[in-house]
């Protein structure tokens, strides 16, 4: 019975969600693109994983490199600001403070607009010659200069071609310290089994495996951009009132009885908040990060409004993606981008969803 | 887009009703007519111009403007590009002549041949033949164009000209001879906007390098962006850039023509666009208080672009739309829209006590300069190719190395099959 009730939405979910990212896996996995490639039939090939290992290596799809790089700070930047300020507001309304009903209004507005208007009014407050650059001069001291949304100064860089190299080194040392601990623990049969792929791979590298590494031919210097700090504040601005939100219901439902045990057994204020309240809230990070990490992942809109569409110091894979479509007619490629946002999509969603499935069924 | 397809059926219907009503005086075209373009703000009243010229010569036809706004073009050709894979084309839609016309659709095999249009109504000697070129293949004409922009065009203030004490430039070397007491003084020699902008600078930088034929070479194959002709090209660039704003990528094209009549900077290569907006927006008049020039290097050149419109396949509504293009290859429909668009009619017999000072000397130079086409504005290169070049672009910005970008973009020639 109950399957019948839900059969229409799983018909419908297995076609146009599944389906369709089916059908958008194997897209990139040919040359659409090529000539013709608005035809009511376009002539395609099947290219198997060609426009993936161009993406990663090839000469010219440096700015795919780099976009990748940027969602990657932006998406930290922006999770661990919009917390930590969350964090902050809600600890402080939960104080009882006088008019918290209003101040909790002021600070989860911002949500109720879109990106689109957020990035506008940002777009204006960020102009190099206006708004906030002119600031200091309402106090007497000089504008500042900092070129918000265009700056081309990168901190952090790192050399593209070291990737792999400092991918395999991570794992060797992974493996050979979970021997140790294991060692250390008399557990020798499974420190042996845990330590041999890191000999291996040491020895591997020893033996000149490394040098096969090479990703691309030349040294491709990568770093954060820092234009990109312009759009972690306004996108902070407009998401750090939900975890707010999230944070205050939290702390509404640690129950009182736990407080006053710990003040009755001589816990500073300071000490109630560190180590009976902020434990408890731990759950509720999480889902703040799966929420504001996924919305990070697939940022476009802000970005687009904010810096328009060929500002590279601060584009996102996903405004790749709908150039190299649309304008690009690389239909291919295009979808090739997008199966690998999906990918660091469900890197974040998948071990929440199987922790919370988990969790029920426990 | 449904609703638009149920809105087609209503005002059938309604049509077909109020024909019945009154039959004696009904037109001989019913139905609905839906006209896809970017065509918004400044450039909207020049449409709607066009729109009401046609509902008084058809009033049985319910006109339905499709405008997508927004950063020349790129989110409506989006729309447009799902909308002709989804199987739903426009009746009809605005597209650069040349190879954002050719590359995409007419290769694509989406576009009807218009030669019945053009035998019939007599345009292959109303349009000159360097325009008819970019509009055909071998196999017919593809659509009709309504205005023609020049894109090398250099603006400034006479006024303030004179108090810094520089002339106009006519080579990129004179520039770079006074750009540096310019600097001196404060001002910036050369003002740019947004990313595109420094792609029209490129264009018309190029041009003054390469001169027409070279140009026109690149285009066909014919000459190696590895040549040093053309990685000159680019030290060239990179010297102009020192000259320009900082701020260029914040900044949209209308800003940095605010920036010269602002007195902030001096220079600014922008295309004629730029005179519609300075006399129709911010009512200055042409020749006192704003001045214009080829862009150094280009004189005797008339680099262009032209929007035009054409007749997918499979259009529901083909006759009302060849109405509609058989009306904007006519001359009044021409001199009625170009004078609002702030460009000149691609006609050669166009009215020209119709237009402004500005407008007059661009028709002038139309029907006497050597015509090439434009890179930014999707006349040489097909889409493929210009949406990648914004990454040879960004390459060339982060590096400022000529021979980096040169290389990048022969290798994005040979993939958009341009070079070999």
């Amino acid at each position: 019975m109950a399957l019948i009730v839900v059969l229409p939405s799983l018909i419908l979910l297995a076609v146009f969600v599944y389906g369709f990212i089916a059908q958008t896996v194997y897209i990139s996995l040919t040359d659409w693109g090529q000539g013709a490639a608005l035809a009511l039939k376009p002539d395609t090939r099947f290219v198997g994983a060609y426009n993936y290992r161009e993406m990663f290596t090839g000469f010219l799809n440096v700015r795919f490199r780099q976009d990748l790089v940027n969602m990657v700070f932006f998406t930290v930047l922006f999770v661990a600001a919009s917390l930590g300020l969350g964090l902050m507001l809600a600890t402080i309304l939960d104080q009882r403070i006088r008019g918290e009903a209003f101040f909790r209004t002021v600070f989860l507005f911002p949500m109720s607009l879109s990106f689109i208007v957020t990035g506008t009014i940002w777009r204006w407050l960020l102009q190099p010659r206006g708004g906030v650059n002119v600031l200091p001069s309402y106090v007497g001291l000089p504008p500042a200069s900092f070129l918000w949304l265009s700056s081309r100064d990168q901190a952090l860089r790192f050399n593209w071609q070291a990737l792999p190299i400092f991918a395999v080194a991570v794992a060797a040392a992974a493996f050979i310290t979970w021997a140790a601990w294991l060692a250390a623990r008399r557990r020798l049969r499974a420190a042996a089994l845990a330590g041999l792929p890191g000999v291996v791979l040491m020895a591997w590298s020893a033996a000149g495996g490394l040098a096969r590494l090479e990703i691309l031919p030349f040294e491709e210097p990568h770093g954060f951009n820092l234009a990109l700090i312009g759009v972690v504040i306004a996108a902070t601005w407009q998401m750090s009132g939900y975890t707010m939100a999230l944070y205050l219901a939290g702390l509404r439902t640690i129950p009182d009885e736990l407080r006053e045990a710990a003040r009755v057994d001589g816990a500073s204020p300071l000490q109630v908040y560190r180590y009976v309240e902020l434990p408890l809230l731990t759950p509720i990070t999480w889902s703040a990060v799966i929420v504001l990490g996924h919305i990070a992942l697939k940022i476009f809109d802000l970005v687009f409004a904010m810096a328009g569409p060929d500002n590279a110091p601060t584009s996102v894979p996903a405004i790749l993606m709908f150039l190299t479509t649309f304008r690009g007619n690389e239909l291919a490629k295009g979808a090739s981008i997008a199966v690998v946002l999906l990918v660091m999509v469900s890197f974040l969603i998948i071990p929440y969803l199987v922790a919370t499935f988990r969790g029920r069924r426990a | 887009m449904r609703t638009s397809k149920w809105l087609a059926v209503l005002v059938v219907c309604v049509t077909l009703l109020a024909c019945l009503g009154t039959a004696a005086t009904s037109a001989p075209l019913s139905g609905s007519l839906e006209i896809f373009s970017w065509w918004a703000g400044d450039e909207g009243p020049a449409l709607e111009a066009l729109i009401k010229l046609y509902e008084r010569q058809y009033p049985g036809v319910q006109v339905i403007n499709s405008t997508v706004t927004g950063g020349a073009g790129v989110n409506a050709k989006a729309v447009l590009k799902t909308r002709m894979l989804g199987g739903e084309p426009p009746d009809t839609f605005q597209v650069h002549a040349g190879q954002e016309l050719i590359g995409t659709w007419v290769v694509a095999g989406r576009m009807e041949d218009l030669s019945g249009l053009y035998a019939s109504e007599g345009w292959k000697t109303a349009f000159p033949e360097g325009l008819l070129k970019l509009l055909s293949t071998d196999k017919g004409i593809w659509s009709v164009p309504v205005n023609i922009h020049r894109s090398n065009v250099l603006w400034y203030v006479p006024g303030n000209l004179q108090k810094w004490g520089v002339n106009v430039p006519t080579t990129w070397d004179d520039f770079l001879a006074i750009a540096p007491t310019l600097k001196a003084k404060g001002i910036v020699p050369l003002s740019l906007g947004e990313n595109w902008t420094v792609t029209h600078l490129w264009e018309s930088v190029a041009l003054a390098c390469l001169g027409k034929d070279k140009w026109e070479a690149l285009w066909q194959g014919k000459l190696s962006w590895k040549s040093p002709d053309v990685v000159n090209v680019w030290r060239v660039f990179g010297k102009v850039l020192e000259f320009t704003n900082q701020d260029a990528p914040s900044l949209s094209w209308q800003q940095a023509t605010d920036m010269v009549v602002k007195g902030q900077a001096a220079f600014n290569v922008m295309g004629d666009w730029a005179a519609g907006y300075m006399f129709t927006t911010l009512k200055l008049q042409p020749g006192k208080d704003f001045g214009w020039a080829p862009a150094p290097g280009t004189a005797g050149v008339f680099m262009m672009l032209s929007d035009s419109f054409g007749l997918p396949v499979g259009a529901p509504h083909r006759e009302n739309t060849l109405a509609w293009l058989k009306m904007l290859g006519s001359k009044e429909a021409q001199d009625t829209f170009n004078p609002l668009k702030g460009s000149i009619s691609a006609r050669v017999d166009s009215d020209l006590s119709k237009y402004n000072a500005y407008l007059q000397s661009a028709a002038k130079d139309w029907r006497t300069n050597a015509i090439a086409g434009s890179l930014a504005h999707g006349v040489v290169a097909n889409e493929r190719f210009m949406n990648d070049f914004a990454t040879v672009m960004e390459i060339f910005l982060s590096s400022r190395n000529p021979e980096a970008a040169a290389n990048a973009a022969q290798a994005v020639a040979i993939q958009a099959g341009i070079a070999r």
